[in-house]
């Protein structure tokens, strides 16, 4: 009896009753479910209606649509990424004295020698000369007696006199190269070079991002574990590469490229005390002037005239303080461009000048005519053997042989004989590391490897049959000596294969594919509001294109035996599945289509997005795009509060235009005055600027001050004050879960027995507790007294884990139910009278339809209101079901406040005011939003574009005021231990899961919730016009019509037109991915059109990086939002037909 | 509209361009060492004055509105009265403005202030002049279909292009050009009173070229 009781009840939303604050089932829902009913054989209760299964059908095909297209995204991202950003393996080997890199004879025997290696020392002590930009042209000297054409005076020519002098005087000590650098020529990368002797790409995987300093192997590094003294001076750069590394520095900050002369006057005061005072063995002095000269005013200024000379009288003074046992080395880290630039690989930069120089004799033969060439990272391995210490380990550079030309006894062949040995020890080496590299990795080709490795085992055999024989061949030596220089250069010339070259193609295929699909977005965005938008051939025909183009790849890379690539082989899926949606584009264009249609981006916004676009292509303005987009942002806003003003609504309020032929009832967005709008665009730019008050400042401006607000609580000393703000941030955390709760509230009801909403009400509480109690003990675990540190570490793992916990299971619960409709009986409030609502907007072919639904609906009114009355007399009863007007937004916001509280957990305590503002910030544009939307019902439903651009702006300004900036030593490591404070042990991925959810929480919370643009103005209908009175429209609708006040449709709406809503959906996430699509085009084609701009590693490589894994999690995020808006709508289907299926029995 | 009005317009125009390029020269006879950058806030204050003063001339000698019937001295101290507050109204609204608008909120105060005062200047002392105390007025001519003749209409266009042009003027900022005129707030400053100079150029010249297209519902 209970259970038929509770199946009557479920229908009693028919007989809805006046009930105050409640949003109830309308009858516009009520006629599709009966419609949707009458399609079912009674008793078949398995059977689905075709229109639910179609729509369902539609929802699969709007996703996959979304999905086909983030991975056109992706495999440009990927096939872009594969070009521009070289990856390149750090191992952590090391060389050792004691072990020679393999077994071998050594001429000398010097391994037991005190101070030697593996080779006895040439030289105790090194002053290295690093000239910052130091061009080979700079150093080269002047040939005055070039026959013809008269002598080019240009500023930097002929000023390093000295070198000159030396070359000439003493041949056989002096040596000047014209040293080839590799790319990127910035200065850390060359220094990485330079002491690692590799080739450093931008990311090195496996070092640490947070810090710059070198974990492989090098030279400071045997240097120190050799216990030689080195003192350094100048260039700051050093000090982040090197910690602790020098036994004596003077650093200098790098960061003024305007100031010429601060590095240089300050190590040119230490230089010549140190140098005389005789604590060093090696000495470096990193000089700036002449690289900030060539950024300030370029070579062929004046200024670097003055500059060079005044390199020439440094290098001159070291040259009078010089001791036998002492070498001198003057090396340029990189050129410079023509116009002073560096960072890039033309012929400019990546030629240096390298000057070697001793006073006693050093080579065998006077130097030639034109300067040698050799490869920048040769330095390392003479330096090392040079210095008696053992190569280090992951070098792949060729020893300059011709500086070990020195025999111990005056045989002819000696020479060659030690070159030979020096170089096998070389080979060794680098034989070693190649061993060890691709045994780490399978980056290297394996044929080039094997053909590499074969060529080093006859070489060496050819070396050690050498030296047993007592006969040494002249020429056989030569044979040796040319065949370990093939093995070395081969060795190094496939590294740079694999490490260090843009690959132009791949970057411009990326950006290809990038625009492409930012065009299919724009104009799919477009057809999606048409009725017939072709799904399925805009979706399997491009499928069948993409495996056709696969097929073809591979076929193609089978017929050619070529290596798979998994990047190429995306980017071709997916450049043939746009194929045919290019070719209907070209169609379209040759058809000439008015353009119009295709650009439908307003003016302004379109303005203001170009704006945001070109700021991509400055640097300064990505340093300071945390200042750029709130301006942005408060433009838009103002622009919108401005326009609507424009439009005259402000003054005169606009009547609602009721159209009189209502097949199409308009009922106008709410039209609030203009002085609603005035204050809801000042409360945003409000909520701006203060969320403004936490930007972290990135390192490029050194004037800026971070907000001290950023640091957790733990860090405070001021115990008062540290307290203030845990009450702050407390507070915070329960206005946040007060203004959900209110916010639910007001729209529907807390009281409803659903999981999700049970959960709402005891576990977001409980969330909030257990953030604070987690917070009061890692802000003051160090005050624990000593009996409770065991608890309070225990608690703090399980606390934020809990939370976690907790948030998962609300999700869970809420896709589980997401349809939290209270159907409410109960006798409590009066019933006042029958109800019935017009529903708005039948379609005149129904009209018939029209009339008979209502009569089945009186007849059932009746009939229930009778059998409610034999059941219980005692009075009226209510009935109702609250919340239907905002299931949907109920569900989303619900879903983003669980999502709210692990993210928030995860960043320092008082970033949870920005997470106050940012749910305050996104309400408020979201009702200033609603205001300009029309709801034009039964639709097509559109979002503009004005506010998809303000909410992905506002995503980006929450990115930065949550203290995060696009570099890598801004990432917030801390996040990794929220809830394992000993670390994770092995696992890698959890600590970056963790990490990147901190990062990227703003781009998360911004995706999901973007479906919340198109259901907002929905449920701003309610506070609209609720006392109009609209007129009778028709005889039909008059007949049935009760003297009732409007009560609005809300999210109905869109159930009532599932087509539209479906297309609304994807023009929404077509729209969303279309903003966030041209960004990711912006950077790349920055990074790529700037990849020789000084600040390219520094700036524009960093920001593509985030800009790339933020547009990754926002594609996820709205697919999720989007799945989950669709979830509820199929939770709501299931539920309507089961009330009609109650209904039938 | 006959062609006289709009050449009234023009000659009033160029008086107002005159003014401020007098803002630029008078000062330097009194004034050592006056530039433009380097004594910024001493150009301000004479622009700002300079400006007022002109469209204050204008105002009394022209008539380009209707003025009030009632012409009694109380009335029109009140009037002044009235508009002095408006005045300082936007002056401090136009700060706070900039404030929300990422101004630092405590450090060059007098500087954001005195940009403020430039541009109520360009924007509010027109709309005192032309319009009078009235905001139900103003906000009619701002807004589609408002204007009523061609003097409101050569205030909303040079209104809105000295708003964008201050807009515009924030834009070099960031940049790590190390200008002097990069520093807050001369690049706004700067480009209001280019937005307010180029708006009374075009608004005579666009009235001219749409003579015939305009149609206001009092002429």
């Amino acid at each position: 009896m209970r259970y038929a009781l509770y199946k009557n009840l479920a229908v009693l939303p028919f007989l809805r009753n006046f009930h105050p604050g409640a949003r109830r089932w309308r009858w516009g829902s009520l006629r599709r479910s009966i419609r949707a009913g009458n399609s079912m054989v009674p008793g078949l209760t398995g059977r689905r209606s075709t229109s639910g299964r179609r729509s369902r059908m539609q929802k699969v095909l709007v996703l996959l649509f979304l999905v086909w297209v983030c991975l056109l995204f992706y495999a440009g991202i990927a096939l872009f990424t594969s070009g521009f950003l070289l990856t390149r393996l750090e191992l952590t080997n090391y060389s050792i004295c004691q072990e020679p890199p393999g077994p071998g004879f050594l001429p000398w025997g010097s391994q037991g020698k005190p101070g030697a290696c593996w080779m006895t020392s040439r030289f105790s002590r090194v002053v290295l000369v690093l000239i910052d930009a130091l061009r080979f042209d700079f150093a080269q000297p002047q040939q005055s007696h070039t026959s013809g054409d008269p002598p080019v005076s240009l500023p930097f020519m002929g000023k390093l006199g000295s070198l000159q002098r030396l070359l000439e005087i003493q041949p056989h000590h002096a040596r000047l190269y014209r040293s080839q650098v590799d790319p990127p020529t910035t200065t850390m990368q060359r220094l990485k070079a330079l002491t690692t002797g590799s080739l450093p790409t931008f990311i090195d995987a496996g070092s640490n991002f947070a810090s710059h300093a070198i974990l492989e192997d090098n030279l400071i590094k045997q240097l120190n574990s050799a216990g030689r003294r080195v003192v350094f001076m100048g260039d700051d750069t050093w000090k982040d590469l090197f910690p602790g590394a020098f036994s004596k520095a003077f650093f200098f900050s790098s960061f003024n490229v305007k100031d010429l002369h601060t590095v240089d006057n300050g190590i040119l005061e230490h230089l010549y005390p140190t140098m005389d005072s005789g604590e060093w063995d090696v000495l470096i002095a990193h000089f700036l002037g002449v690289d900030h000269c060539g950024h300030k005013h370029g070579p062929h200024h004046p200024e670097m005239a003055k500059k060079l000379s005044q390199m020439d009288q440094v290098i001159r003074g070291l040259v009078e303080r010089l001791e036998n046992d002492t070498l001198l080395v003057v090396a340029g880290d990189h050129g410079m461009t023509v116009n002073g630039d560096h960072g890039g690989d033309s012929d400019l930069e990546v030629s240096a000048a390298l000057f070697l120089y001793s006073s006693t004799p050093l080579f065998p033969s006077a130097p030639p005519k034109d300067p040698e060439t050799i490869p920048q990272v040769s330095l390392v391995p003479t330096l090392a053997l040079l210095l008696g210490l053992p190569i280090p380990f992951g070098n792949i550079g060729e020893v300059m042989a011709e500086l070990f030309s020195w025999g111990e006894d005056s045989r002819p062949d000696s020479s060659a004989l030690a070159q030979a040995s020096v170089l096998h020890l070389n080979a060794q080496q680098v034989s070693r590391f190649l061993h060890a590299y691709s045994a780490a990795t399978q980056d290297l080709q394996v044929k080039e490897l094997h053909r590499l490795q074969n060529l080093f085992s006859k070489a060496s055999a050819d070396y050690q049959r050498l030296l047993q024989s007592p006969h040494r061949a002249e020429a056989t030596l030569q044979t040796v000596i040319t065949e370990l220089q093939q093995f070395l250069r081969g060795a190094r010339a496939i590294c740079i294969e694999s490490w260090a070259r843009f690959s132009l193609v791949r970057m411009a295929g990326g950006a290809t594919l990038l625009a492409a699909a930012c065009l299919l977005c724009l104009l799919a965005s477009q057809w999606a509001t048409f009725l017939a938008f072709p799904f399925r051939p805009l979706l399997l025909i491009p499928v069948a294109w993409a495996l056709a183009g696969t097929i073809l790849y591979a076929g193609l890379l089978t017929a050619t035996r070529l290596k798979l690539d998994l990047v190429v082989l995306g980017a071709v899926a997916a450049g043939g599945s746009l194929l045919p949606f290019l070719w209907k584009v070209w169609g379209s264009w040759r058809s000439k289509k008015p353009l119009a249609t295709m650009l439908p981006i307003p003016g302004p916004v379109l303005l203001l997005l170009f704006i945001r676009l070109a700021t991509f292509f400055s640097d300064s303005f990505v340093v300071a795009e945390a200042r750029a987009t709130p301006f942005l942002l408060g433009s838009l806003i103002l622009l919108l509060v401005v326009q609507r003003h424009w439009e005259g609504e402000l003054l005169v309020p606009k009547l609602l235009t009721i159209p009189r032929l209502g097949s199409s009832t308009l009922t106008g967005p709410p039209r609030h005055s203009g002085a609603y709008a005035l204050r809801l665009g000042v409360g945003l730019l409000l909520c701006t600027r203060l969320a403004g008050l936490f930007h972290r400042c990135p390192e490029e401006t050194p004037a800026c001050h971070s907000s001290p607000w950023l640091s957790p609580l733990a860090s405070m000393v001021d115990g008062r004050a540290k307290n203030l703000w845990y009450g702050a941030c407390v507070g915070a955390l329960v206005a946040l879960l007060v203004a959900v709760r209110l916010w639910l509230r007001h729209y529907g009801n807390l009281k409803s027995p659903e999981p999700p909403v049970l959960f709402v009400r005891w576990g977001l509480p409980l969330m909030a507790l257990g953030t604070a109690a987690y917070w009061a003990l890692v802000s003051g675990a160090d005050e624990a007294p000593p009996r409770l540190r065991a608890l309070v570490a225990g608690a703090s793992v399980v606390l934020p884990r809990a939370v976690v916990g907790l948030a998962a299971t609300g999700l869970m619960l809420l896709l589980w139910k997401p349809v939290t409709v209270l159907v409410k009986a109960g006798t409590g409030a009066p019933r006042t009278r029958t109800v019935l609502t017009p529903f708005s907007g039948p379609p005149t072919s129904q009209a018939d339809l029209d009339y008979v639904v209502p009569q089945i609906y009186r007849h059932m009114q009746e009939e229930f209101r009778g059998r409610l009355e034999r059941t219980k007399s005692q009075g009226p009863l209510t009935v109702a079901a609250y919340r239907l007007g905002s299931v949907y937004s109920a569900a989303m916001v619900t879903a983003l406040t669980l999502l709210a509280f692990p993210l928030l957990l995860l960043h320092a305590e008082r970033i949870s005011l920005v997470f106050l503002l940012l749910f305050l910030q996104s309400f408020l544009l979201l009702h200033l939003l609603a205001a300009e939307i029309p709801i034009t019902a039964p639709g097509p439903f559109t979002v503009p574009w004005q506010a998809v651009s303000a909410w992905a702006l506002m995503a980006t300004q929450t990115f930065y005021s949550t203290g995060h900036q696009p570099v890598f030593p801004a990432i917030h490591w801390h996040a990794a231990f929220v809830g394992f404070p000993e670390g994770h042990g092995s696992s890698t991925w959890l600590p970056a899961l963790l990490v990147g959810a901190n990062t990227f929480a703003s781009h998360l919370l911004f995706a999901v919730g973007c479906p919340l643009l198109l259901l907002w103005p929905f449920l701003c209908e309610s506070q609209g016009p609720r006392k109009r009175r609209q007129p009778l429209r028709s005889e039909t609708e008059a007949r049935v019509r009760p003297e009732e006040e409007e009560e609005p449709l809300m999210e109905m709406r869109l159930r009532d037109a599932p087509h539209h809503f479906n297309a609304a959906l994807l023009q929404l996430g077509l729209k969303y991915l279309f903003v966030l699509g041209v960004q990711i085009l912006a950077c790349a084609l920055a990074a790529s059109i700037l990849r020789r701009h000084l600040m390219v590693w520094k700036v524009f490589a960093p920001k593509f990086i985030f800009e790339a894994i933020g547009f990754i999690v926002s594609s996820v995020g709205l697919l999720l939002g989007i799945a989950l808006v669709m979830r509820v709508d199929g939770a709501v289907s299931s539920w309507f037909e089961k009330l009609v299926l109650a209904q039938q029995r | 509209m006959k062609d006289t009005d709009i050449k009234t317009l023009l000659y009033a125009h160029f008086l107002c361009i005159f003014s401020v390029i007098l803002s630029v020269l008078i000062p330097s006879f009194f004034v050592e060492d006056f530039s433009i950058l380097d004594t910024h806030l001493t150009w301000l204050c004479f622009c700002s004055l300079f400006v007022t003063s002109i469209n204050l001339v204008l105002y009394l000698v022209p008539k380009p509105n209707s003025s009030s019937k009632r012409s009694s001295l109380s009335h029109k101290v009140t009037r002044f009265l009235k508009c002095c507050v408006y005045f300082l109204v936007s002056c401090f609204s136009f700060h706070v403005i900039f404030v929300l608008y990422g101004a630092p909120l405590f450090e060059l105060v007098l500087e954001t202030f005195l940009f403020a005062v430039i541009l109520s200047t360009f924007t509010t002392v027109p709309c005192l002049c032309l319009l009078g105390p009235n905001l139900k007025a103003w906000l009619r001519v701002f807004s589609k279909n408002g204007v009523t003749s061609i003097w409101e209409n050569s205030l909303q266009i040079t209104t809105i292009s000295s708003f964008v042009g201050a807009w515009f003027g924030a834009f070099p900022i960031p940049l790590d050009w190390e200008r002097p005129w990069q520093v807050w707030p001369i690049s706004c400053t700067v480009g209001a009173t280019f937005g307010y100079v180029a708006g009374l150029v075009i608004s005579p010249l666009w009235i001219y070229w749409n003579r015939k297209q305009l149609t206001y519902k009092n002429n």
